[in-house]
């Protein structure tokens, strides 16, 4: 029997997110995926495409007004519901825990889904992961560049070189039990006031 | 060691007993810590709940039954045992209808309805609600029905969140919409919108969010339920204390709840609200109701008349299943069992007439000080729920 394409549509607010998952799921042998933002006509977009399957971000606003449309098409020929399969209670606790959300035509076999939403999870899990890993390395760098004007001033200031300078922020952040990097902003601060 | 409940929550004026919970103290007098976490979507909060990322949830009232039913979201038993406001809801229509309508000398509701029923717009009026399961929805149905309209053919209902009703009447998406503050009073100070009813004028005593929690959290852990309704009910009073109202405004005010002006929630809490952008100003009495005779009891006959128009208007097949299903949901029992020694009186029944009183009516109950508010629906209908039960 020929398996016809599953056709999936991928709402999500990152679009970076979004080509890594269509871009998972054609090497998947999923090639039919549609990525939409979010825009005002959704709905009409969907009602378009006809998708079998729908990802969607759960940090998406939207997400409510597509339960509506699903409440809606239950009276219809292809009643679309959340993917809710009960022997498998899990993965949907991983799903949702992943931050997104499968909504499937009624009828699509379980066996077809679930590798989908697996991918899904794994992508939603792997982003996440990356943007917390950026962020921390955003932190560090912005921290560091600010003990480095910090030091400059003090060693204008006081006339005294770099070791000494980065002595005095220590020194201060220890004493008043504070991030060094508070200290620097302290004095950047107070330098850029008193200019 | 204190014990943690996770609780998510939508940022609206009635998250407010939450916050309180929290914020204020009355959990940690329980021995319990709070996590409140903000969500962007009804249907996150449902399934968070659902898939035990929650351990309570702020849910629609209507929310609860209708996953009790199997009727959205993820398979769970949800058990309501606490209402945590009455009311507080508005219905507006945006400033282009209004101005439309006013050139033939209607104003206020009459406008908005009379607009539905001659298609002021060469089209049907859209009318925006939350969620598709809401006290919203089912009060802009029954308003409208009550005026001889047809909600499934005269106008179209758009379900736009929250926060984001003014952007949708903005950008012309909705003509009208029915929300819980402050984003009504939000769209009014934009210019976008006027307030043309309360939500009370449509049902003077329709429970709006309830405190939902799953069947299987609240068997296992009992003691921690009691300690959270206890904690909840006194936080309830303090929310409803008008000499607390300016503290607490400035608590929503902040970004991590509502992330709206305090002076824009302050008019919901005491219930004076501005009704049109040129500031046209009114007294609405028992606007958003925290605590007050039996106001958080979770009457079986509320779950009921949800029941019954979610049947009205073929969201739900009803059946004797059903019923039992709508009835289980609310937990007087739970309210009673947790709440016997704290609550200043209990009713003596788990279920009464809907719609029957215009004034503040003794009630029978355990210490006979129980007065029941008024609770007059906008047609003078009253509701029987043992017809349906």
């Amino acid at each position: 029997m020929v398996r016809a394409l599953m056709k999936i549509v991928v709402i999500d607010l990152q679009p970076e997110r979004a080509r890594m998952i269509s871009a998972a799921l054609g090497d998947a042998g999923f090639p039919d995926v549609v990525a939409l933002a979010e825009t005002d006509n959704l709905l009409d977009r969907l009602a378009q495409i006809d998708p079998d399957a729908v990802l969607i971000d759960l940090e998406a606003p939207s997400r409510d007004m597509l339960e509506q449309m699903f409440e809606l098409s239950r009276r219809i020929k292809r009643p679309v519901a959340m993917f809710v399969d009960e022997s498998d209670s899990a993965s949907i606790a991983a799903a949702v825990e992943a931050g997104v959300g499968a909504y499937v035509v009624n009828g699509l076999h379980r066996e077809r889904i679930k590798p989908v939403l697996d991918l899904a999870i794994s992508r939603f899990n792997a982003f996440s992961r990356l943007n917390t890993e950026l962020e921390t390395t955003r932190a560090a760098l912005a921290e560091r560049k600010l003990v480095d004007r910090a030091k400059g001033i003090l060693m204008k200031m006081k006339g005294i070189d770099e070791e000494e300078a980065y002595k005095i922020l220590r020194r201060t952040a220890m004493n008043q039990n504070r991030k060094i990097g508070d200290i620097a902003r302290s004095v950047v601060t107070a330098a850029e006031i008193l200019n | 060691m204190s014990t943690q409940v996770r609780i998510g929550f939508i940022p609206l004026v009635d998250c407010a007993p939450l916050v309180a919970l929290h914020e204020i103290g009355f959990a940690r007098e329980e021995g319990l810590e709070i996590a409140l976490s903000r969500e962007t979507s009804w249907s996150n909060v449902r399934d968070k709940l659902a898939v035990r990322l929650y351990d309570a949830a702020h849910l629609l009232a209507p929310m609860a039954l209708a996953t009790n039913l199997c009727l959205a979201g993820p398979r769970a038993e949800v058990v309501a045992p606490y209402v945590l406001n009455l009311n507080g809801d508005v219905i507006c229509a945006s400033a282009r209808l209004l101005e439309r309508m006013a050139a033939d000398g209607f104003e206020g509701p009459e406008a908005m309805l009379e607009a539905i029923r001659r298609d002021a717009l060469d089209r049907p009026v859209v009318i925006g609600v939350p969620f598709f399961f809401s006290t919203h929805h089912y009060l802009v149905r029954y308003w409208l029905a009550s005026a001889g309209i047809d909600p499934d053919r005269q106008v179209r209902v758009e379900v736009i969140p929250p926060s984001l009703m003014a952007d949708a009447v903005r950008s012309g998406v909705v003509d009208g919409f029915c929300v819980g503050e402050p984003w009504g009073s939000v769209a009014v100070d934009a210019g976008l919108a006027s307030i043309v009813l309360p939500g009370r004028a449509v049902w003077a005593a329709a429970p709006e969010k309830v405190l939902g929690l799953r069947r299987d959290w609240v068997e296992e852990r009992r003691d921690d339920l009691h300690r959270l309704l206890r904690a909840l009910y006194r936080a309830s009073m303090w929310v409803a204390d008008p000499g607390n109202r300016t503290i607490l405004s400035e608590l929503l005010a902040s970004d991590r709840y509502v992330d709206a002006p305090a002076e824009v929630i302050e008019r919901a809490l005491s219930g004076s609200l501005t009704l049109t952008p040129r500031g046209a100003q009114a007294r609405v009495d028992r606007f958003m109701v925290f605590h007050a005779a039996s106001a958080t009891f979770p009457w079986r006959s509320q779950a009921l008349w949800f029941h019954g128009q979610m049947a009205r208007w073929g969201h739900l097949a009803a059946s004797p299943g059903s019923t039992a299903i709508a009835c289980r949901t609310f937990a007087p029992d739970l309210y009673r069992e947790a709440l016997a020694a704290v609550a200043t009186d209990l009713p003596g029944a788990n279920s009464k007439l809907e719609g029957a009183l215009e004034a503040p009516t003794p009630a029978a109950s355990l210490r006979g000080r129980l007065f029941l508010g008024p609770d007059r629906f906008c047609d003078g209908a009253v509701f029987d729920p043992d017809e349906v039960a």
